[in-house]
C-alpha cells in the first residue's frame, strides 16, 4: 500500500485538477489557476525550507523577478508569453544561485534575516530603473486569451496553463528530493556537522537548493504576471514572501503533497477565508473588520494557532490519519518508503 | 570638502541608529539564542503607543518615553511567557515562524488601530543646528546619537557587571549547566525579550521623527541594522556599533558622490555590503572565526 501511495496520490491530484473546472464557475476556475501557480512556488520553497532546513523570507521577490522577465520580454520584445515561462525560471534561478552563494554561509535564522532584505531591495531596484521596468507604474501585459486554435474562456485557458506547469514541476521536485541529492539536502537540514563529516559539501548543497527554489518561484511569478496581466513594484511586497513561508508551514514543511493544502490556503486566505473569519468576529464584537491590516492579523493568528496545534501542518495531520487507518487495516504492512516524502 | 564633512556627520547620525538596533540584535542573540523577527515590528508598535500617549493623552515626550519603555519591557516579557515559551522544545523553523507570525500580527494591528497613514512623530530635540566650520550639526542628530549610545552603554554595563547579566550570558552559553547551577534560564529568556523590546522601543522613538511613523517604518531599519551587524562581525558588540556607523557613512557618501546610487538603491547597497562581507570576510571586521566541534 505504501509503495503505491505516491503515484496514487499524484493520480488523485491530477484527476481532481482535470475535473475541477467542470464543477465550478469561471471565476473560481481563475482562482484555482492561482492555486496551481502557488503550488509551483511552494514546492520550490519547500525544497529549500522543508527539505534543506533553510528559511527564506525573500522568495516573493524571485516570483517578482520571474514576472518582470516575462513582462519585459512580452511587452518590449514581442515574445509569446508561454515561451517566456521557462526563461523566467532560469533568470530567477541564476539570480537565486548568485545570492545563495554567499548567503548560505549563514546558519539558521541569520539566512532568513538576510533574505528579508531581498523583497525590499527588489522593490528599490525596480523603482530605480523605470526605463527598463516601468518604475512605479509598472507594465501591462496583453489580455489573457486561449491559443493553439483553442476557443475557451480565458480563465479556463489560464487554469490549463498553470496546472500543466504545476503537474510537470511537481514530479520533478519529487525526483529532486528522492535520490542521492535529496538525502544530502535532508542531511544538511538534520545536522550540518554530520553531513560534512559524511562528505556532503553543505555550502554547495544549500546554494543548489536556493537556486532550485528560486527557479520554481520564477516560473510561478511568470504565470502570475500572465494571469493578472500587469506588474508593478507593489505586486510583490514582502507580505507575499511571508505568505509563501506561511503556506509551507500550514501545508507541512518537508512534505510535497502538503503543499497542495498550503497553496489552497495562500490563495483563499486573502480573498475569501480571511474576510469570512473577520465577518464572524465583527458580528460578535462590533469591530470594524474591513479596516486595513485586519487581514494580516487574521492570518498571523491562524499561523500561530497552527504552530501550536499542528506544527507538522496539514501533511502531518493527514499522515497521522493514514497511520491510524493502516494500523486498523493490517499489521503486516512494513513500510519501506520514506515517510518524509509523502 | 564642506560637503564631505556634512555627509560624514549625517552618516554618523544615521549610523548610530543602525548601530543601536544592530547591537540589540547581537546582544539579544548572544543572551537568548533566538532571533526575533518581530523585533522591528515590536519597536514600531511601541512607538505608536508612545505617539498615542503624546498626542491623545497629554503626556510630554519624556514621560511618554519612559512609560513606553516600561510598557515595552513588560510586553516583551509577557509575549515570551505566553506565546514563545510553549515552543521552547520546538524546531528552529517553528520558533522562527512564531516570531514571523508576531511580525505579521503587529504590523496588521498597527494599521488596524492607528491606520496605515503616515503620522508625524514629535522630536524631543530642537530642530536647530550648530554650525562648525560650515558644517551643520543638527541637535536632533546629536540627541539621537546620545540617547541610543547611552542606552546601549547601560545595557552593556548590565550584561558585563551585574549578577543577573552574568546569569543571562551563562544561560545562553550553556543552558543545561546554568540550570544545574540554579539559574532559572526560562525566566532569563523572558527578561531577554523584555530588554530587546525596550531597546527596540528606544530605536523606534528615535528613528520615528525622521522617517515618520508608519506600520512599515522599521523594516528597512532592521535590514540596515542586520547589514551593520554582519559588517562588524555578528558576535561582536563593538563591531555592531562600528559597523552601523560605517554603514551610515558609506550610504551617505555613495548617495552624494556616486550618481547612479539614488535613495531607492540604499537598501540594495546595504544588501550588497552584506553579501560582499560574507564572501570576502565572513567573520566581519571584529568577529572571531568560530570553530565548530562535534
Amino acid at each position: 500500500m505504501s509503495r503505491f501511495r505516491i503515484p496514487v496520490g499524484f493520480a488523485v491530484l491530477a484527476c481532481a485538477v482535470a475535473v475541477a473546472p467542470f464543477l465550478v464557475s469561471n471565476y473560481h476556475t481563475y482562482q484555482l489557476a492561482f492555486v496551481g501557480l502557488y503550488l509551483v512556488a511552494l514546492v520550490g520553497l519547500d525544497i529549500l525550507t522543508g527539505f534543506t532546513g533553510q528559511i527564506s523570507l525573500g522568495h516573493g521577490a524571485f516570483m517578482g523577478i520571474g514576472a518582470y522577465t516575462t513582462t519585459i520580454l512580452v511587452v518590449d520584445h514581442g515574445w509569446r508569453d508561454l515561451w517566456t515561462i521557462p526563461l523566467a525560471g532560469v533568470v530567477a534561478g541564476v539570480i537565486g544561485l548568485a545570492f545563495g552563494l554567499p548567503a548560505t554561509r549563514f546558519a539558521g535564522p541569520y539566512l532568513a534575516l538576510a533574505t528579508f532584505a531581498i523583497p525590499l531591495s527588489f522593490i528599490g531596484i525596480v523603482k530605480r530603473f523605470p526605463s527598463f521596468t516601468g518604475g512605479n507604474v509598472g507594465k501591462n501585459l496583453p489580455q489573457l486569451h486561449s491559443e493553439f486554435g483553442w476557443h475557451v474562456n480565458p480563465s479556463i485557458w489560464f487554469y490549463v496553463v498553470c496546472w500543466v506547469v504545476a503537474l510537470v514541476m511537481f514530479p520533478v521536485a519529487y525526483l529532486i528530493v528522492r535520490g542521492r541529492f535529496g538525502r544530502a539536502l535532508r542531511a544538511v537540514r538534520d545536522s550540518e556537522i554530520a553531513a560534512t563529516a559524511n562528505g556532503v559539501s553543505t555550502a554547495a548543497v544549500k546554494t543548489a537548493a536556493f537556486g532550485i527554489s528560486a527557479f520554481y518561484c520564477g516560473i510561478a511569478g511568470s504565470l502570475y504576471a500572465i494571469g493578472i496581466t500587469y506588474v508593478n513594484p507593489d505586486t510583490f511586497p514582502i507580505d507575499l514572501s511571508i505568505l509563501l513561508l506561511v503556506g509551507i508551514v500550514l501545508g507541512g514543511a518537508g512534505s510535497l503533497y502538503g503543499m497542495v493544502f498550503g497553496a489552497l490556503f495562500v490563495e483563499f486566505i486573502r480573498i475569501s477565508w480571511g474576510p469570512g473569519i473577520l465577518d464572524l468576529v465583527s458580528k460578535a464584537h462590533h469591530l470594524d473588520t474591513h479596516a486595513p491590516g485586519s487581514g494580516l492579523v487574521v492570518y498571523g493568528v491562524v499561523l500561530l494557532l497552527v504552530l501550536y496545534i499542528a506544527p507538522a501542518g496539514a501533511a502531518g495531520l493527514v499522515r497521522q490519519l493514514l497511520a491510524i487507518v493502516s494500523r486498523l487495516r493490517s499489521k503486516k504492512d512494513t513500510s519501506l518508503s520514506d515517510p518524509s516524502l509523502v | 570638502m564642506q560637503q564631505f564633512f556634512q555627509q560624514l556627520v549625517s552618516g554618523l547620525a544615521d549610523g548610530a541608529i543602525f548601530g543601536s538596533l544592530a547591537l540589540a540584535l547581537v546582544l539579544i542573540y548572544k543572551a537568548t539564542e533566538v532571533i526575533n523577527f518581530a523585533q522591528g515590528e515590536m519597536a514600531m508598535f511601541t512607538t505608536y503607543i508612545s505617539w498615542s500617549l503624546i498626542t491623545h493623552h497629554g503626556f510630554s515626550f519624556w514621560e511618554a518615553f519612559f512609560a513606553t519603555l516600561l510598557i515595552a519591557f513588560v510586553g516583551g516579557v509577557l509575549l515570551q511567557r505566553t506565546l514563545i515559551r510553549p515552543l521552547e522544545r520546538a524546531s528552529v523553523l517553528t520558533t522562527v515562524m512564531a516570531t514571523i507570525a508576531l511580525l505579521v500580527i503587529f504590523n496588521g494591528l498597527a494599521a488596524w488601530i492607528w491606520s496605515p497613514q503616515l503620522q508625524f512623530f514629535p522630536s524631543p530635540f530642537p530642530t536647530t543646528s550648530w554650525v562648525i566650520g560650515g558644517v551643520h550639526i543638527s541637535k536632533q542628530d546629536l540627541g539621537t546619537f546620545g540617547v541610543t549610545i547611552g542606552c546601549v552603554f547601560v545595557l552593556w554595563l548590565f550584561f558585563r557587571f551585574t549578577k543577573l547579566g552574568l546569569a543571562m550570558r551563562a544561560g545562553a552559553l550553556n543552558p543545561a549547566a546554568a540550570r544545574l547551577l540554579g539559574v532559572r534560564t526560562s525566566w532569563l529568556l523572558a527578561l531577554g525579550w523584555g530588554f530587546a523590546a525596550a531597546l527596540g522601543a528606544v530605536s523606534g522613538m528615535m528613528v520615528a521623527p525622521t522617517v515618520f511613523l508608519t506600520p512599515n517604518m522599521m523594516q528597512a531599519v532592521l535590514i540596515y541594522a542586520f547589514a551593520a551587524a554582519v559588517l562588524g562581525g555578528l558576535e561582536s558588540p563593538i563591531g555592531a556599533v562600528v559597523g552601523g556607523l560605517a554603514l551610515g557613512v558609506m550610504l551617505n557618501m555613495l548617495g552624494t558622490y556616486v550618481h547612479p546610487v539614488t535613495s531607492e538603491l540604499r537598501l540594495p547597497v546595504a544588501l550588497g555590503v552584506l553579501l560582499v562581507v560574507l564572501l570576502i570576510k565572513p567573520a566581519g571586521l571584529f568577529g572571531r572565526v568560530v570553530v565548530r566541534r562535534v
